[in-house]
């Protein structure tokens, strides 16, 4: 099992060697971020905006692991259609498993690479320093991780049904899920009715837990657990959802036609 | 005492809604033959490879590999089986090496760099070891899909229209190296293809499909006995234009 999952893994860092669109996915976009969103802060700190505004960065940094993660997924498995080569894969002995934890742990490095860029960039440019709280922010990243897997599942089982009329949800399920995450700005600002759908985000738990955290110098565990606890029910309800929709997709023959047409 | 067939599917049937891409289907093929699955688009030739691969679950019927449910035991059947299609493509941004080297350790092969060798000599393209796949020519690009597909050493090989954009030259090439496997290592091929004249010379068995389902079967000779007709080409035209021969027989 280890040995096909590296194989896989080995199949799409072997992209990362000569493609500079792929690496400008890690590097170029979200310092682009992270400089927009820097000079926002600065900005809103000179004319002494009262209140931590630093935690801005924090969210750039943190949504970008979220991101990265939920994107290696279904990056990896469109590309796969795009090229014509997802029928040599669903006809290798693999597992679907394996595809998809070789994707998930591509995503793990991808956010891996680009937190550390992004962390020592704001720290250079803005002073601003992740690992102030210290390594307690580690699991709110790991969470954020795999929210993103289980995001990229779902969208993922989307376009195996639906094709290219679900391609679009690559890049729009991530900007769907950030307003009611509470990225920069706290869950109360949120009207009344959109507060209870963001409550069960575990990306809104993760995003209030840092500003926290940013704020005392401490991790707030409870807030953790909840993030913890809802990741687990969204992993199983996103694996559950994959598992029904390939089913469906075996069942009236679309792997075949996403594979050769 | 006679083998047991290496495929053996009984009475398939694939519906999408109110059609029947594949009706009540059956054939076997005994080890170390070459089957080809004809008909004009449309008949269910694609269907019937990707039911038999696992790619789509049948609405009835059985399909057994090796003695295997599909089914139950699709991935020890891959494991021993390959695919190769004109129609399937791998990763253009990889070298050659990179994307035989990928697959032979998806085979779970332990030092796949010899046999990656091997199978570039065999297909006459070593010079193109290190070049990207998306800069082979169409020709370049259908050996290597060959070379993926035996980099396990397959005992069944699924191959759809294979030969479909090679030149005459390296068609008959091809062909050769097919047949010189088949002949060494008893290997067993499911093939599928429109040049009528390659099936006449490659095929033990052909089966002739129309709507989904079978129209003749047999060896070429025989099946060319059975229709009167005096070419695989003619009796291909007959039954994209007429359908079912069956009951065109049958009215007559």
């Amino acid at each position: 099992m280890g040995s096909r999952i590296a194989a896989l893994l080995l199949r799409y860092l072997y992209l990362y060697r000569r493609s500079v669109a792929r690496v400008m996915a890690i590097v170029f976009w979200p310092v682009m971020d992270l400089l927009v969103w820097g000079f926002v802060t600065a900005y809103l700190q000179r004319i002494e905006v009262p209140g931590p505004v630093l935690f801005l960065l924090g969210g750039v940094i943190f949504w970008d692991v979220f991101y990265s993660s939920s994107q290696a997924i279904t990056l990896s498995i469109t590309e796969e259609i795009w090229g014509r080569n997802i029928l040599n894969l669903f006809v290798a002995p693999i597992r679907v498993s394996e595809l998809m934890l070789a994707t998930c742990l591509l995503g793990a490095l991808r956010a891996l690479a680009s937190t550390a860029l992004l962390s020592l960039l704001a720290w250079i440019f803005y002073a601003f320093r992740l690992t102030s709280v210290g390594f307690a922010l580690a699991p709110f990243l790991a969470s954020l991780l795999l929210f993103g897997w289980a995001v990229g599942m779902c969208t993922m089982a989307l376009i195996l049904r639906y094709g290219q009329a679900a391609e679009a949800l690559i890049w729009g399920v991530p900007f769907l899920i950030q307003p009611l995450s509470a990225v920069f700005y706290p869950l109360s600002v949120l009207p009344a009715p959109l507060q209870s759908i963001a409550r069960l985000l575990p990306t809104t738990h993760v995003f209030e837990g840092m500003r926290e955290a940013l704020k005392t110098g401490s991790v707030d565990s409870a807030i953790l657990l909840r993030a913890f606890a809802l990741n687990v029910a969204a992993l199983l309800l996103a694996s559950l959802f994959f598992a029904w929709m390939l089913g469906r997709v075996r069942e009236k023959g679309y792997l075949g036609r996403l594979g050769m047409e | 005492m006679s083998q047991p067939p290496v495929i053996e599917v009984r009475d398939l049937t694939k519906r999408f809604g109110a059609v029947a891409a594949v009706d009540g289907l059956s054939f076997s093929v005994e080890r170390g033959r070459i089957f080809g699955l004809l008909g004009p688009n449309g008949a269910g030739k694609t269907t019937t490879i990707q039911l038999l691969l696992g790619l789509t679950t049948p609405t009835a019927g059985t399909i057994r590999v090796f003695g295997l449910d599909v089914a139950r035991h699709r991935r020890a059947i891959l494991q021993r089986s390959n695919f190769s299609s004109a129609y399937v493509s791998l990763p253009s941004n990889l070298t050659v090496r990179e994307n035989l080297h990928v697959f032979a350790r998806l085979y779970g092969l332990r030092r796949p760099q010899r046999r990656v060798a091997e199978l570039l000599e065999l297909f006459e393209i070593p010079d193109v070891a290190k070049t990207v796949t998306g800069a082979l020519s169409s020709g370049q690009a259908t050996r290597l899909n060959l070379c993926k597909a035996l980099l396990n050493d397959p005992e069944v090989l699924f191959l759809d229209e294979p030969t479909a954009s090679l030149d005459p030259d390296i068609a008959e090439k091809v062909r050769a190296i097919l047949r010189r496997i088949q002949r060494e290592r008893a290997l067993t091929i499911l093939y599928t293809s429109h040049n009528m004249r390659e099936v006449e010379i490659l095929c033990d068995r052909v089966l002739f499909l129309s709507k989904g389902r079978s129209v003749r079967e047999g060896t070429p000779r025989e099946v060319l006995e059975q229709s009167r007709a005096e070419s695989l080409e003619q009796l291909f035209i007959s039954i994209a234009r007429d359908g079912d021969l069956r009951s065109t027989e049958e009215r007559s």
